[in-house]
């Protein structure tokens, strides 16, 4: 029978499952995925976890709690630093302990370190220590890392593109009625794991849709544009998220096409606290476009977040409709 | 140019002595107050942490007093404190405070930039004498650690209530008026003779407690609402570890001067937070097990709220509470933290540290009578 490899379907899981999946079933192993988050997921999640984490921490508690019963080993590696000088929020890099001590009866984690911060070379260390709780052969695993290379890839063009994660990892086909209005490009800025998963967002990729918007999010833009981008902060930003964010959205500032930008936070998140302000402030600075933002936490009603969709659509559409009409003040 | 900096507990007197040794003009901010606060919480984002807050009240009220010009500390994330200092600087420049922002940091252990910031304040000094004012701006800040360590010691013993503090007050009153290293060092000598006098109880053992979390809000008196000199009234002893010399050592100076650190903290840590994550998670795991192991009596946790780090620690505490059967309370603070509710939590706490002692203490008389 084949080893159970199980992968939360949360955090990390938006931005890296394609290479996982293919890394793990090289290796002959099954993947296992939690189920899709629901209410119950939450409550799970918020009843083991501590009062004060951010709402996707609590939701990741909640997948392990689904899933943990049901695996050999858990995948659950420490990310410290994903790109060069460059960390990730450090909730990231205590994970696996803070699930190994609040948690009772877990199976074996998988809890290698991933830090590039250094040099992207350590990867491949990092590789070779996840493959080795699998299989001794490291020629087997080195062939793995390749395919798994290779599947990222194709993700990441898809969704350089302009396809959201969601769509290809949920499989989900785009048969969502367009309004009969003109389509709008809206940019969502946020967190993967805020932006994809249907139930922390209640929907609102999918409501934005059929309000015939088109999507664009932070991770659809080229990393050279980023880069290039947030070169001309006078000091750089240290977290992986927040340079994205920041040169992604003084990207969004510089095209004529994108009607409005909403920015989407959980409650609590220090990451987005600073980043959300610092990109607030340049786009109040430099251009008049329609800008909101969003806080999510488990409390969050559904109607006051449709209630602020709906209004910063039709605010946008009644922009253009207006600006086409005379003024009645002369 | 007049400089201004950030309060942060004691931190503003070794700075003082610095910008003193080099003769830079400065203002020093009010102290800490409410008003600090709000105006604090009025210009930084929502969700930012209470130390920003207080520190753009600091800056602020300087600028009142014809400050312009901040002086700070970097850092390379991923604690939120590095972004501190961009983040005042657009903070203040949105809102019309016209302040140039000094970030006193070695981007990647380069010592030549930190000296060369320090020039850009020291105008003509040369290189030797530089590092001569570091070196004396190290001594004071250890200097008034232990003059705080003393006090820790002193207060739960002392025969009259309130005698420390007094001595202690009054010395963070006059500290503001001397000047240079060498003079301030010469204070913080009197006042530990001072203390020194006090009469104590010799016989005392009283209850130990170890205060762990973020740094910001273990040292400054202000945002713990003085928690040393309460637990210090009731009657404990109370020990931290974080301390200003230990952050402008690790900090400033690691980066440019190799400082040999006490590790044993991260050792102790290791079970259960296997790598630094940045701020002080794997400090505050670490030290609550050198605590208990050294036979303390509860640990107190104290962070601002949704400060990332400590909020990993606070969730693998409740093992290291578990595995070592120390009693562990978790303070968060914020703009809206009540005092009232804040103090009958420490109070509960240490009643329930001193029935959990007496319980100890009948229980090893029952067997003695049992022999």
């Amino acid at each position: 029978m084949d080893v159970k490899v199980g992968i939360p379907r949360a955090l990390f899981y938006y931005q890296y499952y394609p290479l996982w999946k293919t890394f793990f079933e090289e290796l002959n192993t099954e993947v296992v995925l939690s189920d899709y988050t629901t209410s119950k997921t939450l409550d799970e999640g918020t009843k083991s976890c501590v009062a004060e984490a951010c709402l996707p921490v609590k939701i990741f508690y909640g997948h392990v709690m689904n899933i943990k019963d049901r695996v050999d080993y858990l995948f659950i590696p420490r990310f410290t630093s994903i790109s060069k000088k460059e960390y990730v929020c450090p909730k990231f890099g205590g994970l696996p302990d803070m699930i190994r001590n609040t948690i009772k009866d877990l199976p074996p984690l998988i809890d290698t370190e991933i830090n590039l911060r250094k040099s992207g070379k350590n990867a491949m260390k990092a590789i070779m220590e996840i493959g080795g709780f699998l299989t001794k052969d490291q020629r087997k695993i080195k062939n793995a890392y390749k395919k798994a290379l290779e599947s990222y890839r194709e993700f990441d063009e898809k969704i350089k593109q302009g396809v959201l994660p969601s769509d290809i990892l949920d499989r989900k086909l785009n048969v969502i009625r367009k309004s009969s209005e003109p389509e709008l490009n809206i940019a969502v800025i946020g967190h993967g794991y805020n932006l994809y998963d249907n139930y922390i967002n209640m929907d609102m990729i999918d409501k934005l849709r059929k309000k015939g918007t088109k999507i664009i999010t932070i991770d659809m833009v080229e990393e050279e544009v980023i880069r290039k981008n947030v070169s001309v902060l006078p000091k750089r930003i240290f977290w992986n998220f927040g340079s994205r964010a920041i040169g992604g959205s003084m990207h969004f500032l510089e095209r004529e096409d994108i009607d409005g930008i909403i920015y989407l936070m959980s409650f609590g998140c220090g990451v987005d606290s600073f980043i959300c302000d610092l990109i607030e402030r340049r786009i109040r600075r430099t251009k008049d476009i329609p800008f909101i933002i969003l806080t999510l936490d488990e409390h969050s009603g559904q109607a006051g977040m449709d209630t602020r969709l709906d209004a910063f659509i039709d605010m946008i559409r009644w922009r253009y409709r207006n600006d086409n009409n005379i003024s009645a003040h002369g | 140019m007049i400089i201004t900096f950030p309060h942060m507990g004691n931190t503003y007197i070794a700075v003082k002595a610095l910008l003193d040794d080099i003769g830079a003009e400065y203002v020093i901010p009010p102290l800490s107050s409410k008003r600090s606060l709000e105006i604090g919480t009025k210009y930084a984002p929502e969700m930012a942490c209470l130390p920003l807050k207080i520190n753009l009240g600091n800056f602020v009220e300087a600028y009142e007093k014809g400050a312009n010009t901040i002086l700070t500390a970097g850092g390379r994330g991923p604690c939120r404190f590095g972004y501190y200092c961009e983040m005042s600087r657009e903070i203040l420049q949105d809102n019309g405070y016209d302040m140039d922002v000094i970030v006193l940091e070695a981007p990647d252990g380069d010592i030549m930039k930190f000296v060369g910031k320090i020039k850009k304040l020291a105008g003509s000094l040369n290189i030797y004498r530089i590092l001569k004012v570091i070196k004396n701006t190290t001594l004071v800040a250890k200097r008034v650690d232990e003059l705080e360590r003393l006090a820790f010691k002193i207060r739960p013993r002392e025969i009259r209530r309130g005698s420390t503090d007094r001595i202690y007050e009054s010395f963070r009153k006059k500290v503001v008026d001397v000047k240079g290293s060498q003079e301030i060092l010469k204070l913080v000598e009197d006042t530990k003779n001072q203390l020194l006098k006090l009469e104590i109880d010799k016989d005392f053992k009283p209850m130990r407690i170890g205060i762990v979390g973020e740094i910001y809000t273990t040292i400054d008196s202000y945002s713990s609402f003085n928690i040393d000199s309460i637990l210090g009234n009731m009657g404990v002893e109370v020990y931290r570890e974080n301390t200003i010399s230990g952050w402008i050592i690790e900090h400033m100076l690691k980066a440019v001067v190799p400082f040999a650190k006490d590790k044993r903290y991260a050792e102790a840590a290791k079970p259960y937070l296997g790598t630094m994550i940045g701020g002080h998670a794997q400090e505050t795991i670490g030290n609550t097990i050198l605590y208990a192991q050294s036979g303390f009596d509860g640990i107190i946790q104290i962070y601002p709220l949704t400060c990332m780090p400590e909020i990993v620690a606070e969730s693998i505490l409740p093992a290291v509470e578990r595995d070592y059967n120390i009693p562990i309370l978790t303070l968060i603070i914020d703009e809206m933290t009540g005092e009232a509710g804040y103090m009958t939590r420490i109070e509960a706490f240490v009643d329930l540290l001193n029935k959990r002692r007496e319980r100890v203490e009948v229980v090893e008389n029952l067997a003695l009578f049992g022999d």
